[in-house]
């Protein structure tokens, strides 16, 4: 920050026509800091912080131009430049394809099937007459979002195998007794039904703040209109609800391709990759347990500036439609 | 809602009838696995294993699952590894993120801005898993408590929150602290937090339950069982079947029997805190929903 206001003030006297007084960037910069030194004095620690952990990893993407392993230099004379090797391979492999179809398969139906969910129990819990009973439910629904990644995994994997409780239940419909994480063609369903389960009630909250502001007066003026409770629903309810509806779309539209790993890596087994290993359980396998530092870093970047432009694009996109975007 | 009750017509009373059995369906459906869990935890494992249907009750009744749990010294390391993670990770948290918002939430300053957009670029560009374990890694942070601890001390939306909270304080309680020539980290002490002291709160909460029920920066940068926290544990028994020490004598049946009903014993002694908890702080979470979707 300092360094780059000395370079920016070299050319001292230079007057920039902005500037309300006729003192140069330097100068400014140095009254600014002498006035508010407490404040950047504050923020020292915070920008060291971000530089350290954000900033100067990466810079260490450099590895994935490169043949690093531990030991060898990253930067200088040491390193070991190979191009654009890693990202061909990846490329070329076949597991570019499967990781980048079971990403896309996972986050869309959990778009698909997760994203109304809320916005339905939402309109539902807000139409309940009873505020108590409202409440009890509201106070259940919330709870599986605390339960830890681990636990909730944990007993998804109870639950489906051979002789778990949702493999019997489902055997009076007459499915076949086996465990379910064994099968791969159910492991994206067990995915985003659980992933329902957990986060449909806290998913909801937003709405449910979103149908406390509207107006109450449109509800009686519709009624003495005639309007019934399903007419209020779309030409009310949903009219004024529908910038939160926008915006939640939008951050996940963003992040289509960002599957996290935490989940995928504490379900999935060998037998199912096909359809359960996404990019960023790739980038961990190759990276952490398998070494391959530079090659699993290029598929990381690869990933990641994938998801930058996207969320980009989907940002822009919005901006123009609407009022709504994110920033 | 709607305060004239002539107009409640048969297909609005035949609606209301459905969702008040929907929401009793859906709640049913919430609480089940709970309930599965506890009445599993307490069967017999035999009667359970040979059970073909939907458990109501237990399956005949055993604590030998609780006492195989609370009996193994790995939970109770893991107990107490939590603890310090979530007390003092949640203590450097707080105090990060304060300094940040405060200094982020200081009008008039000709770099807070240039700051700001370092912060929240972070959010939506990262170096990556292997870069950012390679800096963790390099500052000798590897297989230290430390790693679990400072290099996820911001999260950057939490801290947007707390920008949010500390510029909705009015300047004018600024303004007379200073004129009575208080600095900055006074005004912050004596003045912001307590004002903002709700906000706080609820990201005491949010980092606090982040910290209880995180495991995979353990999983990654830890290697001394002695340090893993109670998360890391409980994969390994839940996820990896390393029942292991538990059931000491493995060749006779019962105790082979006994390791399934020991997973459900463990999920819930590792999820007791936070459901008794729960209810007492539903409120401020639900809160924070509300602050943080009001500057997303």
């Amino acid at each position: 920050m300092s360094a780059s206001t000395s370079t920016n003030g070299g050319n001292t006297g230079g007057s920039s026509p902005r500037a309300t007084r006729d003192t140069s960037f330097k100068a400014r910069a140095i009254r600014d800091i002498k006035k508010n030194y407490e404040i950047y004095l504050i923020l020292l620690p915070i920008v060291a912080f971000y530089i350290i952990f954000s900033y100067v990893p990466m810079g260490g993407v450099a590895i994935a131009f490169q043949d690093w392993r531990p030991g060898r230099a990253m930067f200088g004379a040491g390193a070991r430049w190979v191009g654009l090797k890693h990202f061909k391979d990846f490329f070329g492999s076949y597991y570019f394809l499967r990781v980048l179809r079971n990403t896309v398969t996972i986050s869309v139906s959990s778009l698909v099937f997760g994203f109304p969910a809320p916005i339905i129990l939402a309109l539902m819990l807000n139409e309940l007459k009873n505020k108590y009973f409202a409440r009890g439910v509201q106070t259940l629904v919330y709870l599986p979002h605390f339960v830890s990644m681990v636990v909730l995994c944990g007993i998804i994997r109870l639950f489906v195998r051979d002789t778990g409780v949702v493999t019997q239940i489902l055997g009076f419909f007459g499915f076949p007794a086996q465990n379910m994480l064994q099968n791969a063609s159910l492991f994206v369903p067990i995915y985003v039904i659980s992933g329902i389960w957990s986060g449909v009630g806290w998913g909801s909250i937003i709405y449910l703040a979103a149908l406390t502001g509207v107006d109450q007066q449109l509800y009686e003026a519709a009624e003495i209109d005639g309007a019934g409770k399903w007419k209020q629903t779309i030409h009310i309810t949903l009219p004024c609800i529908i910038p939160t509806i926008i915006i939640q779309f939008i951050m996940r539209t963003g992040q289509i391709l960002s599957v996290g790993q935490e989940k995928i890596i504490l379900l999935y087994n060998e037998t199912i990759y096909e359809t359960s290993d996404v990019i960023s359980s790739f980038v961990y396998r190759k990276g952490l347990l398998e070494n391959n530092w530079s090659y699993s870093t290029a598929v990381g970047l690869f990933n990641s500036i994938i998801n930058f432009a996207l969320v980009t694009v989907v940002n822009k996109i919005s901006s123009m439609l609407s009022e709504t975007s994110l920033w | 809602m709607a305060k004239n009750k002539i107009k409640i017509g048969p297909a609005e009373r035949a609606f209301d009838i459905f969702n008040v059995i929907f929401m009793l369906l859906l709640c049913i459906i919430m609480i089940y696995p709970f309930y599965y869990v506890v009445i599993a935890s307490v069967s017999e494992p035999a009667k359970l294993m040979a059970f073909d249907g939907v458990l109501l009750a237990p399956a005949g009744f055993s604590w030998g699952a609780y006492s195989a749990v609370l009996g193994n010294p790995r939970i109770w390391t893991g107990y107490s590894n939590t603890i310090f993670y979530v007390v003092v990770g949640t203590v450097f948290n707080i105090f990060m993120t304060v300094l940040c918002a405060y200094g982020l939430s200081r009008k008039g300053l000709m770099f807070t801005r240039l700051v700001t957009v370092m912060v929240v670029f972070t959010m939506y560009f990262s170096g990556g898993l292997v870069p950012s374990f390679l800096v963790v890694k390099g500052l000798g942070l590897y297989n230290s408590r430390l790693a679990l601890i400072i290099p996820g001390a911001i999260s950057t939306f939490n801290m947007i929150i707390m920008r949010t909270a500390f510029a909705g304080v009015p300047d004018s309680l600024e303004e007379s602290a200073r004129l009575e020539g208080a600095s900055h980290l006074q005004i912050l002490w004596k003045i912001m937090i307590p004002v903002t002291m709700p906000t706080i709160a609820v990201l005491i909460l949010y980092y606090g339950v982040g910290h209880w029920n995180s495991w995979f920066s353990a999983a990654i940068y830890l290697r001394d069982g002695s340090k893993y926290p109670l998360q890391l544990y409980l994969r390994q028994i839940l996820i990896e079947n390393q029942i292991g020490d538990m059931s000491q004598t493995s060749a006779s049946d019962d105790q082979a029997l006994l390791a399934e009903t020991i997973k459900y014993a463990t999920i819930i002694v590792a999820t007791v805190p936070i459901l008794v908890l729960y209810p007492f702080l539903q409120k401020y979470f639900v809160k924070g929903v509300m602050v943080g979707s009001l500057k997303g």
